[in-house]
């Protein structure tokens, strides 16, 4: 056996820690070592060069470089022997960076922990088998999971691209969030100006399945090939049929709407049968089952039915579970809005006239419950408005993180309402954060127009008047943390900034995809940096604020992004899986069946035939439960076989 | 007429229940007897240790040696029958992994003598009296073999041929091990005489099994009544049998008793309580501390559960003593 040893400097990242010289002299000594060298960074060109051009000289056999983290540059090396006519599997790598300079201070002590790890991997390397990767087919289709910005973004790009696309939406219109806004920071324009067309787009595109209404309810398969299943939930309405007029929303035996009407945020009343807003995507109405008395008792004179001339409500129709085949599949599911009334200091829920930013959102728009009129629950119109940041963000008693676009709908809506209302704007800010192009020109724009900037974090809102002035209002109190002093500010209104969170469900989502979420809930990246809109799991990307809080550019730039790397993965028409699959030797096992449900991928059947536990290989990640477990050791795993992690421990420990 | 085969049989820390399943060859042992010359089998006939040692080297055909390493004695025996012996067979559990003695290695050497010399709830013992590896009586020097500090299987002492497993062995698997010699039908060295496939392969409950073991409790076999037809495991009880290599036929399960393990590992396992726990341990139902804590209860003597017959052979072979 002939070794190839390499200790990578990573500038003074590893080698103002570790002596690398030491380590490198270290494993020159280790038997079956027959070239060990250090060198600034590995990972350059000429670093690689070297690699290749001592496989070939001194034909080496084995390769282990001593560097950063596997996720960075394992296939950069693994490349490097495999151009030096290597298998690429004969490559062991270490982490030294992550594992060890970045994490200790005490260089003697951190340069014994390097030779340690080192010897493992030496020791180990020796017992790596030459592996191939296998390629599958990859098919071309995509699904896209939510229909907001993001969903409808991303749709469209693939649609674009040639590629068939089904966006699946679980309300019964595409437009998320955004469909909920008059208008958009910075620039003022409107919402719906901008995103109806891209939702009519997404109706009328050729290539884009729309399934509104609709679920995934199941994710089989694997990168390049999965199968989903999706319910569609009925709306009790034929959807070739209708045609949104609406005749059967005023024939309803409901006289006066008389049910919350989500949409509104609940500002308004809709019926059981409705339309969400007058441009919702597809334009079909949709029926209540937790309000329609036919539904409910199968007792009603059906009027809206009578009232359809296309005869398009058919209150018989029911659920249909749906499969499709794809090759990736983006998740764009969105946030929810913090509850307001978890700060119960605000007094939301509670003074009618605290109000969450979303309801403002319905308040200002000009075709919401008011049409745009600024008027109260009381039917007054306020005179003076308080607006309070971060309920719910950079608070460590709910959600501790910045939810970054609330300062900037904060101001959107402080000159929104100032506009429609002429009254005093007071906005409570912890730290007004307004990075992104032009977003600080807008808060400036904001001091100019005269609104009240107070620099503090909102102790209390309630009605306790102390003064004449402070009767029949809402008394804000706070701490002016630049005048240095404790206010009180007395007004009509109070808007609560809502933070973003992950949706209540993002943890049902999560596992149905098998994709990971950080410890606030939202899906996890890949990497922060480098592979921001992929996932764990191989196929699956993630785009807009189901993967963090973000504004609508970013979460269009996401989308975008996650379409792109979709499009990389279906458009090259194959797919590379990693060889470290397990697999069952079958003549050793005895059919106990102990491994079959513990594969978090669905990858073990057990054949009945033969009395044997089957992996199938392009469905194992090679996570190495299965090989763990496997009480008589009949499941092997690649690159992690019993003599190999044996060999590792023995080096570590020797 | 050409010599017979030469056969030793010899017992180190063990039962008794291997010589037994000597015995139980029944009058296939008449066979065997007519077939070879034995020259040493101390349960049976007399001979003594100077007979041996008179034996000139490798003029033993056999050895078939069980019971564990425990005493100085037993280790000059099995280091004398080595030197004489053509080939060694280690037989049986005890000799194979350590077995039931092996047990021992929970305890230190000192925690032994003291419990079964001092406090032993039958002893009576006020002077403290040990046994002595040597003392005078009367004149006579008198000596006495010493425990080692720790329990060891054969293996970890002489370097042996073959491995017979079971505690004991069946009588199928030894009259095939002697067929095999005395044929010179021999499987390469280091083979252990039974199918390297875990049990479930030849139990007879094997299809009761559920795919998903999902177990929400442990159950004993001297407090819940027994499914005389359903997978033992799928019940509750700790049977070791996807853990155990098979050769037995299922014995104890055939008997309505749960494996307990006495084959050992397979050939690709070091850790026999460990792959089992690794493996039974993951189909536990609960998935959090309480509840997994709660079904855990079940198990007791998790030690004596899992590494009955293989604690000295284990990854974590003894106890050490750290005073």
């Amino acid at each position: 056996m002939r070794i190839g040893f390499y200790i990578c400097h990573c500038g003074t990242n590893i080698a103002g820690t570790i002596d690398a010289a030491a380590v490198r002299d270290f494993a020159a000594e280790l038997p079956g070592v027959a070239v060990s060298r250090d060198y600034k960074y590995m990972c350059s060109d000429p670093g690689q060069e070297m690699i290749v051009q001592d496989i070939r000289d001194n034909k080496l056999d084995r390769l282990v470089v001593a560097a950063c983290s596997p996720s960075l540059h394992e296939e950069t090396f693994r490349k490097a022997a495999a151009k030096g006519g290597m298998n690429s599997f004969f490559f062991q790598m270490v982490n030294i960076r992550e594992h060890n300079a970045w994490v200790h201070e005490d260089k003697a002590a951190a340069t014994q922990k390097a030779k340690d790890q080192v010897r493992a991997a030496i020791t180990r390397v020796r017992f790596h088998k030459a592996l191939e990767k296998k390629s599958v087919p990859v098919n071309a289709n995509v699904l896209v999971v939510g229909g907001g910005i993001a969903g409808i973004h991303a749709a469209l790009t693939l649609a674009n691209a040639g590629k068939t696309v089904t966006l699946v939406e679980r309300d019964s219109t595409i437009g998320g969030h955004m469909a909920l806004f008059d208008k958009t920071f910075p620039t003022l324009d409107c919402a719906a100006c901008i995103l109806t067309p891209k939702m009519s787009a997404v109706k009328n595109h050729p290539n884009i399945t729309l399934w509104t209404y609709s679920e995934v309810s199941k994710v089989e398969g694997y990168v390049g090939n999965y199968k989903v299943t999706v319910k569609r939930k009925t709306r009790y309405i034929k959807e070739d049929l209708c045609v949104g007029c609406l005749d059967c929303i005023e024939a309803c035996v409901f006289k006066e709407p008389k049910f919350r009407d989500d949409f509104n945020q609940g500002l308004s009343k809709r019926k059981p049968v409705y339309m969400s807003f007058p441009q919702a995507t597809p334009k079909l109405v949709t029926i209540d089952p937790e309000t329609c008395i036919q539904l409910k008792t199968g007792k009603c004179r059906k009027s809206c039915a009578e009232a359809c001339d296309r005869k398009a409500i058919d209150f018989e129709l029911k659920d249909e579970m749906k499969e499709l085949e794809v090759g990736a599949i983006i998740l764009a599911t969105g946030f929810s809005a913090f509850d307001p009334k978890r700060h119960a200091y605000y007094g939301y829920g509670r003074y009618p006239n605290v109000y969450s930013a979303l309801e403002v959102e319905r308040l200002v728009n000009a075709s919401g419950p008011t049409n745009g009129e600024v008027v109260l629950r009381d039917g007054k119109h306020p005179k003076a408005i308080g607006i309070i940041h971060c309920v719910g963000s950079r608070d460590e008693h709910t959600n501790k993180w910045c939810s970054r676009v609330c300062c900037m709908y904060s101001l959107k809506l402080a000159h929104l309402l100032k506009e429609h209302t002429g009254a005093e704007i007071y906005d409570f800010y912890i730290d007004m954060r307004t990075p992104g192009k032009t977003y600080e020109e807008f808060y400036d724009r904001l001091l100019q127009e005269g609104v009240h900037f107070i620099r503090g974090r909102v102790a209390e809102v309630n009605d306790w008047a102390m003064t004449p002035e402070e009767e029949g209002k809402l008394v804000i109190r706070v701490e002016d943390t630049l005048a240095g002093f404790v206010r009180r500010i007395p007004v009509d209104m109070v808007v609560l900034s809502q933070g973003l969170e992950a949706r209540k469900d993002a943890g049902d989502v999560r596992r149905l995809f098998n994709i990971g979420c950080g410890t606030e809930g939202f899906f996890q990246e890949r990497h922060p940096k480098l592979a921001p809109v992929s996932t764990f799991a191989d196929g699956i990307f993630i785009a807009g604020a189901c993967q963090g809080p973000k504004d609508i550019p970013d979460t269009v730039a996401q989308a975008g992004a996650a379409a792109a790397e979709a499009l990389a993965l279906v458009d090259a028409g194959h797919v590379e899986l990693e060889p470290n699959t397990s697999h069952v030797v079958e003549e050793e096992c005895c059919g106990c069946k102990s491994c079959v449900p513990l594969c978090p991928y669905s990858a073990i059947s057990f054949d009945e035939a033969k009395k044997k536990a089957s992996i199938n290989e392009v469905l194992c990640k090679g996570c190495g439960v299965c090989a763990a477990a496997c009480p008589s050791g009949s499941i092997r795993q690649n690159l992690f076989e019993d003599e190999e992690l044996f060999g590792e421990i023995e080096g570590v420990l020797s | 007429m050409p010599e017979k085969p030469k056969v030793a049989f010899y017992w180190c820390a063990s039962c008794g229940g291997c010589e037994e399943a000597v015995v139980d060859l029944a009058e296939d042992i008449l066979g065997v007897v007519n077939a070879v010359d034995i020259v040493l089998w101390p349960v049976a006939m007399d001979f003594k240790k100077k007979d041996i040692e008179a034996r000139p080297d490798k003029s033993i055909t056999v050895s078939f040696i069980n019971g564990a390493i425990r005493t100085t004695e037993q280790e000059e025996w099995v280091r004398l029958l080595r030197r004489k012996s053509q080939f060694v067979i280690s037989f049986g559990a005890c000799a194979n992994s350590g077995g039931i003695p092996g047990l021992a290695n929970q305890f230190t050497r000192e925690q032994i003598l003291k419990f079964s010399y001092e406090d032993s709830p039958s002893v009576s013992n006020e002077a403290k009296t040990r046994p002595q590896a040597s003392c005078q009586d009367e004149g006579h020097a008198l000596s006495l073999p010493t425990l080692h500090n720790v329990v060891r299987s054969l293996d970890q002492v002489i370097e042996v041929e073959y491995t017979l497993p079971g505690c004991p062995p069946t009588p199928k698997l030894i009259a095939g091990a002697v067929t095999a010699l005395l044929s010179g039908k021999l499987p390469p060295k280091g083979t252990v005489l039974s199918p390297d496939i875990a049990l479930c392969e030849e139990c007879p409950r094997k299809d009761s099994k559920p795919a998903d073991l999902a177990l929400a409790e442990f159950k004993r076999p001297h407090s819940s009544p027994i499914d005389p037809e359903k997978c033992l495991l799928a019940q509750g009880f700790t049977c070791m049998g996807p853990a155990t290599r098979s050769g037995c036929e299922a014995l104890c399960v055939k008997g309505n008793m749960p494996c307990t393990g006495c084959f050992g590992p397979t050939s690709r396992v070091r850790d026999q309580g460990a792959k089992y726990v690794s493996s039974v341990v993951s189909n536990i139902v609960p998935k959090d501390e309480a509840g997994i804590d709660a079904v855990l209860a079940g198990i007791p003597d998790p030690i004596g559960t899992f590494y009955r017959y293989g604690m000295p052979k284990s990854i974590l072979r003894r106890k050490v003593d750290l005073s």
